[in-house]
């Protein structure tokens, strides 16, 4: 067995995967967030609380008879319309992405010509609602959700014992990223949109409704983090705090890549993932901090971030 | 970042009567405001001492916060860093040093002062978010080095701390006299302010604030200037956090945490940021908040979100600033 | 909801009886005060679990000479918030007992309020021995849990039953490192061995496989998670993900029924965890349940819980056998409650020693299998029982200065 800097190398590897692994969720969270920054000028605080929602309506898809005795034991369906792992990846960021245009359509669209702060403020301020109130309506010791049957049991990789959903995970992100950043800078949608960040009422003036697809690309930001949701609430604690936990390193990803870049997101957060993982080879203690003392170097040396342009 | 909170501030009608740098409308509003102290703790408000001591403390907090953000236009997004590094150190030499009150709220301002020229070299040629969020990630440095530190307890934190005698002779054991010591800082800090921000130095702190590059072509050096602000605001925050953690005896990871950094934004916000009473106001309905909502439990989180909300879409300026807008006063 | 109903007549009368002497009335109102975390991480484990558990104590004591009134804060894990909530309590609302108050900064910053004004304060919540140690008072008494006593039974017992060999997942604070230490003092005084531990960053990790897959690569047979809460909630799903429940044992250090039945049952069988108080453990606890149920139908009492019911029940025949105006020293009802064995369903028999702590045996229990258990809230075997004479910590070592040589 060979070692670096004394780590075997086997057990090296296995951690970088597992690094990439959280990068997968850091860069799903992150990527929605920088398309909300980029296209709406908004930073969504609200984006870890509407994660946590996706994990919760995957579970209330799952097992609706349990939440609806909450309300009244006379309420039942039946089994039928329970939705399983495979639907509720699609449904559940399909409805809250719905919530989400609700939000942006009642409440966020009034903010688009004030200063970032004030988005900023007012998203923190809806996380707390949304947060406080699955408290009330769950409980804060969180519910179960268990691995889907076809991706149980692991994979023995030689180097280290891979469980087969960890790998789906990497798969799906790496997925859904590239197919946003391909929409976004390849198809005629996304140079509409990317028109419209730069001058709007020019691109209106061309015919293009873009207050609309303003909302959808604020349901479409959303729908990303419910989906990461979904496929977090397997392997971690379905709780009304998990996205509070994200939401800060999630920033600290954001603004590495550079605000508003796409690319710049998806590749930091994978990165980050890694450094991640090497810190908690080495020195494990300070694996939640070292993203800040990334963030700080980083800021100091491009001061736009890695893919930001510099204004 | 430019906050468009006050423009008030910079087309001011030229004041008619002042009073030591107080135009007439502020004289009032001081007077009214030391009523208050005065006679709240009294019959027939009779309201609790301890919780206004509380309010002062984070008044105090939010107004040095309200220094950056209100005048300079500097987004701390980490301020509470300073706020809990002065109460930590405060805390720790009153109880292991046995140092007089006077002597271990200063050597906590005086931490809160060097945390921020750190800070503060690092930060500052960074605008707008990017400044916000260099703080916020020193912050968070800090916090964990507070966690791992073994003189800050860790979760524990330090308890038990004295009181102790004001210049070694005055008890302060007895809640009144505490709060007339805790007032006291308070309006010699809120007047120390109120003189930075109508002072020359101050009205070229509003000029980085209205537009940098023009201060600069002046021939400002904006960076000392910014940096000179930023650690004013840090002294007072490390000066308030010592207060705080004398009158209830206690040091912990609260003060430190972010979402003490947070909440001083909202106590700027809702009061009126770059106003000079809006902080004070600010402070005392979100601490109020806290004490009063304690009971409900679970709702006092979201009756704070929503709080937040309504004042981003209705109440932009805060209680203050609206005030100030209505009957074109500054406030 | 009775008693509620007589407590409102009750003082509806003493109105408009008794007007002028509101400050007369006041003083023979017993007040019990409930302080916990509300909307936070630790709602489920206190909360209003909590508040109940005191309504059936105040239920079961029953005597309509004596007026008893529960409040209820929620201190939203600030100290300070805490602090600020004890004073006011005591210098304006007269409450003469408060009882829970989770997390050990908050527990300690009111344990020396509770003293200052010499009242009566009964810590179910947290989890530091220093409440009993260096910081105790003749004003409190920790019941239900603590540090030491969950090292000792989770450690200690697990050696015996065969898990020898530990790897610990601890986060780096002081309550996981003291638990981290005092659990391996045990487990190598029985003659165990621990292999490894990983520390990591608390608060602010969310994934733990990168700590578990060092576990499994150590090959001890037992993983100890020096933990709370939501942590040790996805600690436990990840290593059911990783397959290490498949050879090693997994030892919770500190988990509560809640967190059981947040978790699942398919994902929490076979874990190995210690509580003084168990529902289901004989006819007493389960009748104490019912009455628990009365209120809560959904919901089980856990073991902070519980000490919050015991410990209010005898604070109040404590405080009947001495006549309502010794309530004003509270250090004197104290010294008689330690005088006095306490005597309820929930514990039996318990006696509170010196220093302040309440003697409660120390359980250790594995989670049913899901094909054992017979429906919700049916988690728990019993493992181990450690007799309250050995699961505390010894008298002496302590430090407590109430303890005379």
């Amino acid at each position: 067995m060979f070692t670096i800097f004394g780590v075997p190398g086997p057990l090296l590897f296995g951690q970088l995967l597992l690094g990439l692994i959280n990068g997968a969720f850091y860069a799903l969270l992150s990527l929605g967030l920088a398309v909300i920054f980029g296209m709406l000028n908004i930073i969504n605080f609200a984006h870890g609380a509407l994660f946590m929602l996706g994990a919760f309506v995957a579970w209330m898809l799952l097992t609706p008879n349990t939440w609806l005795a909450m309300i009244n034991p006379a309420y039942q369906v039946p089994d039928w319309l329970s939705l399983g792992y495979w639907p509720a990846l699609i449904v559940a960021p399909l409805i809250v992405g719905a919530f989400g245009l609700l939000l942006e359509r009642t409440i966020i669209s009034r903010l688009y010509k004030l200063d970032h702060l004030y988005g900023l403020l007012l998203t923190f301020g809806l996380a707390l609602i949304i947060e406080g109130l699955a408290r009330n309506a769950f409980g804060s010791s969180g519910m179960p959700y268990r691995i889907p049957p076809e991706l149980s049991g692991a994979t023995d990789l030689g180097f280290m014992f891979m469980p087969n959903y960890r790998g789906w995970v990497v798969v799906a992100a790496v997925i859904v990223c590239l197919a946003t950043w391909l929409i976004i800078e390849k198809t005629q949608l996304g140079a509409r949109l990317r028109a419209a960040t730069e001058n709007a009422p020019l691109v209106q003036a061309f015919g293009v409704n873009v207050p609309r697809m303003v909302s959808l690309t604020y349901a479409g930001g959303i729908a990303l983090a419910a989906f990461a949701g979904v496929l977090a609430a397997p392997i971690y604690s379905v709780n009304p705090n998990m996205g509070s936990s994200f939401i800060i390193t999630v920033f600290a990803v954001v603004v590495i890549g550079g605000m508003g870049s796409i690319l710049g997101s998806i590749v930091t957060g994978f990165g980050l993932g890694i450094v991640e993982g090497l810190t908690k080879v080495f020195y494990p203690q300070a694996s939640a901090t070292v993203i800040f003392v990334v963030m700080v170097v980083v800021l100091l040396v491009r001061p736009a971030g890695l893919f930001g342009k510099a204004a | 970042m430019s906050v468009s909170a006050s423009p008030l501030l910079a087309a001011r009608p030229a004041r008619r009567f002042s009073v030591a740098g107080f135009s007439s409308s502020q004289a009032i509003g001081l007077l009214c405001m030391l009523g208050l102290i005065v006679l709240l703790p009294l019959w027939p408000f009779s309201i609790y001492p301890v919780f206004l001591m509380k309010v002062l403390c984070f008044a105090l907090f939010a107004c040095a916060f309200n220094l950056l953000i209100g005048f300079v236009g500097l987004l701390s997004f980490g301020h509470a860093a300073f706020f809990g590094m002065g109460a930590y150190v405060t805390a720790w030499t009153a109880k292991n040093w046995g140092v007089t009150p006077e002597i271990a709220i200063l050597l906590g301002g005086a931490t809160g002062a060097g945390l921020g020229l750190v800070f503060g070299l690092i930060a500052i040629r960074r605008q707008g978010l990017y400044f916000a969020m260099i703080t916020l990630a020193l912050a968070q440095m800090n916090y964990f080095f507070c966690l791992q530190a073994p003189f800050t307890g860790g979760e524990d934190g330090i308890q038990q701390v004295p009181r102790g005698a004001l210049f070694g002779v005055f008890s302060l054991r007895d809640d009144f006299a505490m709060y007339a010591v805790v007032a006291v800082i308070f309006l010699a800090c809120f007047l120390f302010i109120h003189r930075i921000v109508y002072s020359p130095f101050g009205q070229v702190l509003k000029a980085i604030r209205e537009n940098e590059p023009r201060a600069i072509s002046l021939g400002y050096r904006t960076d000392d200037y910014k940096l000179i602000a930023f650690v004013l605001s840090t002294f007072i925050a490390g000066i308030a956090g010592g207060t705080k953690s004398l009158v209830f005896g206690i040091a912990t990871l609260t003060d430190v945490h972010f979402a003490a950094s947070g909440e001083v934004v909202l106590m700027a916000l809702l009061g009126g940021m770059g106003t000079i009473f809006g902080p004070v106001v600010g402070a005392a309905i979100v601490v109020g908040m806290q004490n009063y909502l304690a009971r409900f439990g679970a709702w006092v989180t979201v009756t704070q979100g929503v709080i937040f909300v309504l004042c981003v879409l209705a109440f932009r300026r805060g209680v203050i600033g609206e005030i100030d807008n209505k009957f074109k006063l500054s406030l | 909801m009775q008693i509620t109903r007589r407590g409102l007549i009750g003082s509806a009368a003493l109105a408009a009886t008794a007007m002028p002497g509101r400050a007369r009335a006041q003083a023979s109102v017993i007040k019990i005060g409930v302080m916990n975390d509300g909307s936070g991480p630790y709602r489920d484990i206190g909360g209003q679990l909590s508040v109940n558990a005191v309504r059936v104590a105040v239920q079961d004591f029953g005597d309509p000479g004596l007026q008893v009134e529960v409040v209820y804060a929620d201190h939203q894990n600030k100290p300070d918030v805490g602090v600020g909530i004890a004073r006011q309590w005591i210098d304006r609302d007269g409450v003469d007992l408060i009882v829970d108050v989770p997390t050990s900064s908050v527990g300690l910053a009111v344990n020396s309020v509770v003293r200052e004004k010499n009242r009566v304060y009964i810590n179910t919540g947290a989890a530091t021995a220093d409440l009993t140690g260096s910081a105790c008072t003749p004003n409190t008494i920790h019941w239900a849990y603590d540090t030491y006593m969950l090292a000792k039974s989770t450690g200690g017992a697990m050696v015996k039953a065969g898990g020898d060999t530990w790897y610990f997942v601890t986060a780096d604070y002081v309550f996981g490192q003291q638990l981290q230490r005092d659990t391996t003092a045990f487990v190598t005084s029985n003659g165990g061995k621990v292999l490894g531990s990983s520390l990591y960053p608390f608060p602010g990790t969310t994934d733990f496989s990168s700590f578990l897959v060092s576990a499994q690569a150590s090959g001890a047979k037992v993983l100890g998670l020096a933990n709370a809460g939501a942590d040790t909630v996805n600690s436990i799903k990840q290593a059911a993900e990783f397959g290490l429940t498949r050879n090693m044992k997994v030892a919770a250090l500190l988990m509560f029924l809640g967190d059981v039945h947040g978790l699942g049952l398919e994902a929490a069988q076979g874990l190995f965890l210690t509580e003084s108080f168990y529902w289901d453990m004989n006819d007493r606890t389960r009748a104490f349940t019912e009455r628990f149920r009365k209120l809560m139908p959904n919901q089980r009492p856990n073991m902070t819980n519980a000490g919050c019911y015991s410990g209010a029940l005898h604070f109040l025949r404590v405080l009947k056998d001495m006549g309502v105006a010794a309530k004003s020293d509270g250090a004197a009802v104290v010294a008689r409650m330690k005088a006095m064995p306490a005597e309820d369903d929930a514990y039996g028999t318990t006696t509170i020693r010196q220093d302040g702590l309440a003697l409660v045996p120390a359980y250790l229990f594995q989670v049913k299998k899901t094909s054992e258990s017979k429906g919700p809230w049916d988690y728990y075997n019993l493992i181990a029982t450690t007799p309250p004479d050995q699961a505390w910590r010894p008298l002496s070592e302590g430090g407590c200065s109430l303890v005379r040589a």
